[in-house]
């Protein structure tokens, strides 16, 4: 029966093993997905921020960046980019704003995702400061431009000749989505 | 020495244990594939009265019977109960009952394992239903449980949802373990791996499968439970997760799930085709390797379920072409049930029936799936009807009648009775229609552009639906038919021999019919007819 048990155990713990590999295998397809996605630009998030020096800067191209402001569900504030399109050419940096109001009477914390199309370009968008790197929060009643410094890259190939820069803001507030809703009640009565 | 021996033997041949206790602390591998066999007959009842609530309800156009949101937990549990509750604990029954019968082992590799094993599954499933009677109500946010309709969103029962699906893994794994660890350590001595049946095979296969992707499943839940309760991020695009990613890992197992599913079926099917032709199976070498490919192939093609998220055109073409490629051994497949048909000299009883109308339908339902894997047409396909078409026609008649062959093909072994063969025919042709009736409109409603978990529909769907609500009651009321069949076929009928069948061949048919407790306590002898290949 010993002879027996051996071979088993051996295998048992060799499938044991692998089980909890595919466990963590699993976990492990998450930085994976976020390389895949950085290497092939895939589902359009920036990923190049801070300063850059581009020496290969060209004047004569146009690019045109449309900017899209997105309220994910629930979130009541008012946001909007401050110019709806701007021209430039590749290697310029140029600086926009988002308007966000918060028109609710508490304070509250929004987060911006950005989101890049098409998804090819994103790779040669840079942010060289960006409201969505950080927690936004805003004061009942309180409005806020939010800056965008940005430069397209040389590099964009030369059949994109828009870039749409989409935010879609997020409600953060910890533990407030319904609260906020409720303190909103008596204002829109009043109204 | 020889009274030593004699006192052994005695021993040996003792009986199973009296009452309730005997099912409970069970480590027989014949009572643990009795036992999970009866407990997925349950389970297909009851996710069965689910697609009849479900069918009823789109009998006519407009809200009749059930509100949408329990519409929708409806959808979401008939296909949990069916996917992991009916069909999964299916084959792990067959393969208790078979396996070692079949490669002449005494019991299962770990028996008390075994037990446990199965005995997790009630707890599992008694949670998950109980999450109907909850505040909120159950889980409804589809089979597929997509974040973030299952985090953000989620009625507060879906941790109860995780921790079932955990608990189903754990069974599913620890099933799979012992599997593995039966057929590698314990056939009887000089049967090589390809001297197994091909149902040992495809198993083995299985549960391999099952290795590599039920951990997937439960680290994907364990995110999802991250995220609803501990703050993290993975699919919150707030917290900067991608509710993409998601789909990615969720169809990574999702997959090779739906091969779990069919895999043991084609096993299944290769043993009974050659009994009824009275011709060795053709091409068995090809079949193993087909299955191997299979089951490969599983793994690099899970985007196909997701075409419309927006990928790549390279992605897209990749996992349209891969998934066609699957097209190649399954055809191999169907071609050699054919070759062994092909002038055998066939008898049409019930499991030869369940198995022929099972390499038509699931031939169907298989180039429904070739349809769906061309990528643009997906674009129209996807999440309609037509989708709901291809997967009932590989699960119900792929998946459900092979389970049915096999229950009619070894319950003359398990019981030791016959069970009525005219009662086994009308069964069969009335789930025949039933499930024609059914699921053949769905691939026109699909086409016109009726979405899937959807309560209610546009006017013009109205009569395939009518149609197909039709089809639905005849089969799962005549499923009644073989609970019948069995109750009868357990409790008397005619006596069976231990071939059973003029045509079988394997170890399991040396055996008397009943087999005793604990069979081949000493190796069977090897010859030609008992093992898979000629």
């Amino acid at each position: 029966m010993s002879q027996q048990q051996q071979p088993n155990r051996t295998l048992i713990i060799r499938l044991i093993a692998g089980a909890v590999l595919m466990f963590g295998f699993g976990f492990l397809l998450v930085p994976l997905y976020d390389v895949f996605c950085q290497v092939t630009g895939l589902n359009g998030k920036v990923l190049n921020t801070g300063p850059v020096q581009d020496v290969n800067a060209d004047p004569q191209r146009r690019v045109r960046v449309q900017f899209i402001a997105v309220n994910n569900e629930s979130m009541p504030w008012r946001f909007r980019p401050e110019q709806s399109q701007l021209t430039v050419y590749p290697g310029q940096m140029k600086q926009t704003a988002f308007i966000a109001m918060n028109p609710t009477s508490s304070t509250m914390i929004g987060q911006a995702v950005p989101s890049v199309a098409p998804s090819e370009a994103a790779e040669f968008l840079h942010k060289v400061n960006c409201f969505c790197f950080e927690q936004q929060p805003l004061d009942a009643g309180e409005q806020r431009a939010m800056p965008l410094v940005f430069v397209i890259d040389a590099a964009l190939p030369e059949h994109i000749k828009t870039v749409t820069l989409s935010y879609t803001l997020f409600d953060i507030t910890p533990d407030t989505g319904p609260v906020a809703a409720v303190t909103e009640e008596p204002e829109r009565r009043n109204l | 020495m020889g009274s030593v021996e004699h006192a052994v033997s005695e021993t040996e041949q003792h009986g199973p244990a009296k009452g309730i206790t005997r099912w409970l602390y069970t480590t027989n591998h014949k009572d643990i594939g009795t036992l999970y066999l009866l407990f997925s007959l349950l389970m297909f009842f009851v996710g069965g009265c689910m697609a009849l609530t479900i069918r009823a309800e789109l009998f006519q156009p407009g809200l009749q019977l059930i509100v949408p949101e329990f519409f929708n937990q409806m959808t979401t549990m008939h296909g949990l109960i069916m996917v992991f509750g009916a069909v999964m604990p299916a084959f792990v029954g067959l393969a208790n009952w078979m396996i070692p019968m079949m490669v002449g082992a005494p019991d299962m590799a770990l028996p008390r394992m075994n037990n446990w094993s199965f005995w997790i599954l009630p707890f599992a499933f008694s949670m998950m239903l109980s999450t109907l009677f909850m505040a909120g109500g159950g889980p409804n946010f589809g089979w597929t449980f997509y974040a973030p309709l299952s985090t953000t969103y989620a009625p507060p029962s879906v941790t109860f949802f995780i921790f079932a699906v955990h608990m189903m893994g754990i069974s599913s794994i620890m099933g799979a373990i012992n599997v593995i660890a039966t057929i590698l350590n314990m056939r009887a001595p000089g049967m090589k791996l390809m001297d197994m049946p091909l149902f040992v095979w495809t198993w083995l296969i299985t549960a391999f499968l099952l290795i590599a992707v039920m951990p997937v499943l439960a680290g994907v839940v364990t995110m999802m439970l991250m995220d609803i309760h501990f703050d993290t991020s993975f699919f919150n695009a707030a917290g900067g997760g991608d509710p993409v990613l998601f789909q990615h890992v969720f169809w990574f197992f999702g997959h090779p799930e739906v091969y779990i599913m069919i895999l043991p079926a084609f096993g299944v099917v290769s043993e009974i085709i050659p009994t009824f032709a009275r011709k060795r199976l053709f091409g068995y070498v090809s079949m193993v390797y087909a299955t191997s490919s299979i089951a490969i192939l599983s793994f690099i093609v899970w985007a196909h379920h997701m075409f419309t998220v927006g990928m790549p055109l390279a992605g897209e073409l990749f996992f349209m072409f891969t998934t066609m490629l699957i097209a190649v051994p399954t055809g191999v497949k169907v071609f050699n049930w054919i070759a062994t048909m092909f002038r055998g000299s066939m008898t049409f009883e019930t499991p030869m029936l369940f198995a022929l109308a099972f390499v038509v339908l699931f031939t169907i339902g298989g180039f429904s799936g070739l349809m769906l894997a061309i990528a643009p047409a997906d674009f129209q396909y996807h999440d309609t009807y037509f989708v709901v078409a291809h997967f009932h026609y590989v699960l119900v008649p792929g998946s459900i009648f092979s389970i049915m062959a096999a229950a009619y093909y070894w319950l003359p072994k398990w019981t030791g009775h016959m069970y009525n063969e005219t009662m086994g025919k009308l069964h069969f042709w009335l789930s025949f229609i039933g499930v024609n009736v059914t699921f053949f409109p769905m691939h026109f409603l699909g086409l016109a552009g009726m979405p899937r978990r959807i309560p209610d529909y546009a006017l013009q769907f109205s009569d395939f639906n009518m149609v197909a609500t039709f089809g639905a009651f005849l089969f799962g009321f005549s499923q009644l038919i073989f609970v019948y069949n069995l109750v009868c076929c357990i409790r008397s009928g005619e006596k069976a021999t231990a071939r059973v069948w003029e045509g079988s061949h394997g170890l399991e048919w040396t055996l008397p019919s009943p087999p005793p407790y604990h069979s081949f306590t000493e190796p069977p002898e090897l010859d030609k007819n008992n093992t898979g290949q000629s």
